[in-house]
C-alpha cells in the first residue's frame, strides 16, 4: 500500500522530537480524526530554518509526511518553506495511496502554522502565509456530509 | 508461510486447515460433474452435498433442510435481512438490529430503511453487550424482524442470545443471528435458543473462502436471493460450489471434534495474553467483556497512539493483527463498534484486535507482548497527545507539591 520511501521515513523517522524554546511552534489536526502533527521550528535571524522537529499522532502516512516535511525545510529561508507543498511532500515520498493524501495537507499546514507562530511572535509578515486552520479535517468533514 | 509469522488476525480469516484442502481438491479436476446432472457423477456431487449439509444440521441440531449454502457470511445476512423484510413487509416494517453488528448487516439494515423499512439500533453496554429489556422496548406493533449477532467480531463479545431468542418468540417476531464469529467456537443449539435464521462463514473456522450458509427455520417463507436454478430448493440459484462445500465439511468436522478442549486452551492463551498487556503496558483499556468474549478474542486500546501506525510496525516484526482506527477503514471515524462502547474517537483511534486459533502458542503470545511494548513505547515518544499529557502531569505535580509545602 506504501511506497518504499513512505515505508522507510515511517520506520526511520528524521527529525522526531521537540526543540525547548523554539522560534515557531504549530499543532494542527484533530485527535477525534485520529491525526495531530506538530512542528518546532528552531530559525536564525536570517529567517534560516536551522533546525525543524516533529511530533505526529496518527497513520503512518501521517508520520512519514511529517518526517518529509521536516527534511524538506530544513536549512531552507521562511520564504523557500512556504514552497514546501503538500504536493511537494508527496512527491518527495513517491506518492500516497489517495486515502492518505489528507496526511500530506496536514504536514504542510503544520509547516505553515509554525511560520505563523514565529511570525506572530516575531511581529513579521510572511508572503502568502494565511492565519492557520487549526482543523484541516473540517473541509473535508463538510465535503463528505456534501 | 513464513514460519517467523505470527498470525494473530483469525477474527480476519483463518489459515484453510491442510484437512479442508485435501477434501477440496478431488471436487475440482476428478469429481467436477454439476450437482443438478442426472449422471453418476453429478450424483457424487450432490451426495457430498447433502452430506456436508447433514453434518452442519447437526451441529446446529436443525434439520437438513433448513440449511442453505451461500458465499459466505455477507451474503447469509444480506439474504437473511432482506428477503425476511420483503417476504414480511405486509406484516409491519419495523427492524430491530444492535448499534455493534457487522456492516453486512448494518449496511443492509440501511439499505433496507432507503426502501421503507424503519430500523432500530439499540445501544449496547460499556462491555459492548445488548440489554434484553432494553431491545424488548424497543419492539412495535409493527416490528417483524431482530437480527442480533452472536458474538462481536471486534471486541468478541458473546450476546445473550438466548433472552433474545425467547424475546422474539415470544413476540412472534423473526430472530436472525449473524454467527460468523461464533460458529465452530461455541456450542449454538439453533433450536433451544429459539433463532429463526443464522448466518455462518466458512473460512473463520478453518475452511476455505468463498462458502457459508444460512440457516433458516422450517416455515418460514423466505423469497429466494439468487433467482435462476432450483438449486437449495429453489431459495439460492447456481451451480453449488461442491469444492468449498467439502472444504467446509472438513472444517466442521475438525471445529466440532475436541471443540471444547481446544477452545479451552485458547482461553488460556487470551487471558494470559490479556494478563501480561495490562500488567506491562501503561494507558491501556481491555474492550469488550472481561468473560463473555469469545476465547480467542483480545482488543485493547493503548492511549496517545494511532492504530494504523502500531499495525504496520507490528507487521514489520512479522505479526499480522488488525485495529479499529479510522486509518484501516478508509474513513475518519474509528470503528463503530469502539464508539457504541463509549470510547472518544481519540481512544478508539489507537485500538488493536489480537484474535487466536488453535495453532497460536504461549512463545507466541510473550514474543507478541515484547513486540507491542516496545512499539507502544516508541509510537508514544512520537506522539503530541502524549508529550502533552506529560507536561499537564508534571504541572499537576509540581501543583500539589507547591500546595504540601
Amino acid at each position: 500500500m506504501y511506497s518504499e520511501k513512505v515505508m522507510d521515513h515511517f520506520s526511520n523517522p528524521r527529525n522526531m522530537g521537540e526543540i525547548e524554546n523554539a522560534s515557531g511552534v504549530g499543532t494542527v489536526g484533530n485527535a477525534k480524526c485520529g491525526d495531530i502533527m506538530r512542528i518546532y521550528l528552531d530559525i536564525d535571524e536570517g529567517h534560516v530554518i536551522r533546525e525543524c522537529k516533529f511530533k505526529t499522532f496518527g497513520c503512518g502516512a501521517a508520520v512519514a509526511t511529517s518526517s518529509m516535511a521536516t527534511e524538506l525545510v530544513k536549512g531552507k529561508t521562511i520564504q523557500e518553506a512556504m514552497a514546501v507543498t503538500n504536493q511537494a511532500v508527496m512527491e518527495a515520498l513517491d506518492g500516497l495511496p489517495p486515502v492518505k493524501v489528507h496526511c500530506s495537507l496536514l504536514a504542510e499546514e503544520a509547516i505553515h502554522a509554525a511560520l505563523w507562530d514565529y511570525a506572530q511572535k516575531n511581529g513579521i509578515e510572511i508572503e502568502g502565509l494565511k492565519k492557520p486552520r487549526s482543523d484541516i479535517h473540517e473541509d473535508e468533514q463538510a465535503a463528505e456530509e456534501y | 508461510m513464513d514460519k517467523n509469522i505470527i498470525y494473530l488476525d483469525n477474527a480476519a480469516t483463518t489459515r484453510t486447515l491442510p484437512e479442508a484442502v485435501e477434501a477440496m481438491l478431488p471436487w475440482f479436476s476428478e469429481r467436477y460433474g454439476n450437482a443438478s446432472s442426472i449422471y453418476a457423477m453429478g450424483a457424487e456431487s450432490k451426495k457430498k452435498i447433502e452430506q456436508v449439509r447433514e453434518q452442519i444440521a447437526g451441529t446446529l441440531h436443525v434439520s437438513p433442510r433448513e440449511i442453505y449454502f451461500t458465499a459466505g457470511g455477507s451474503e447469509s445476512d444480506n439474504w437473511a435481512l432482506v428477503a425476511a423484510a420483503e417476504s414480511y413487509a405486509d406484516k409491519g416494517r419495523h427492524i430491530i438490529t444492535s448499534k455493534i453488528e457487522h456492516h453486512a448487516v448494518l449496511h443492509t439494515c440501511q439499505y433496507l430503511e432507503k426502501r421503507g423499512f424503519e430500523v432500530t439500533y439499540v445501544d449496547v453496554d460499556g462491555d459492548g453487550i445488548l440489554r434484553p429489556e432494553e431491545l424488548e422496548e424497543a419492539i412495535r406493533p409493527d416490528t417483524i424482524l431482530i437480527s442480533v449477532m452472536f458474538a462481536n467480531n471486534e471486541i468478541g463479545t458473546l450476546q445473550p442470545i438466548e433472552e433474545i431468542g425467547r424475546i422474539a418468540r415470544k413476540r412472534g417476531i423473526l430472530f436472525h443471528t449473524d454467527a460468523v464469529q461464533a460458529y465452530g467456537h461455541v456450542p449454538i443449539d439453533a433450536q433451544a435458543l429459539a433463532i429463526d435464521m443464522l448466518s455462518a462463514s466458512g473460512h473463520k473456522l478453518g475452511g476455505p473462502k468463498g462458502i457459508g450458509f444460512l440457516y433458516i427455520r422450517d416455515g418460514l417463507k423466505l423469497r429466494s436471493f439468487v433467482h435462476g436454478g432450483a438449486q437449495e430448493r429453489g431459495r439460492r440459484a447456481g451451480t453449488e460450489n461442491v469444492p468449498g462445500i467439502a472444504g467446509l465439511g472438513a472444517a466442521v468436522e475438525a471445529a466440532f471434534t475436541h471443540m471444547q478442549e481446544r477452545e479451552e486452551r485458547i482461553r488460556q492463551l487470551r487471558d494470559y495474553l490479556i494478563e501480561r498487556i495490562e500488567r506491562e503496558i501503561p494507558f491501556c483499556r481491555l474492550n469488550g467483556h472481561r468473560t463473555r468474549r469469545l476465547p480467542g478474542n483480545v482488543n485493547f486500546c493503548f492511549r496517545f497512539i494511532e492504530g494504523e501506525s502500531l499495525l504496520i510496525m507490528l507487521d514489520m516484526k512479522g505479526i499480522c493483527a488488525s485495529s479499529g482506527s479510522a486509518c484501516t477503514s478508509g474513513s475518519l471515524d474509528p470503528s463503530h463498534v469502539l464508539l457504541a462502547i463509549g470510547l472518544p474517537h481519540e481512544i478508539a483511534h489507537g485500538s488493536l484486535r489480537l484474535s487466536l486459533s488453535g495453532e497460536n502458542t504461549r512463545q507466541e503470545m510473550d514474543r507478541t507482548v515484547e513486540a507491542i511494548k516496545e512499539i507502544v513505547e516508541k509510537l508514544r515518544r512520537m506522539s503530541p497527545l502524549y508529550e502533552d499529557f506529560l507536561k499537564e502531569e508534571n504541572l499537576k505535580e509540581e501543583e500539589t507539591c507547591t500546595a504540601k509545602r
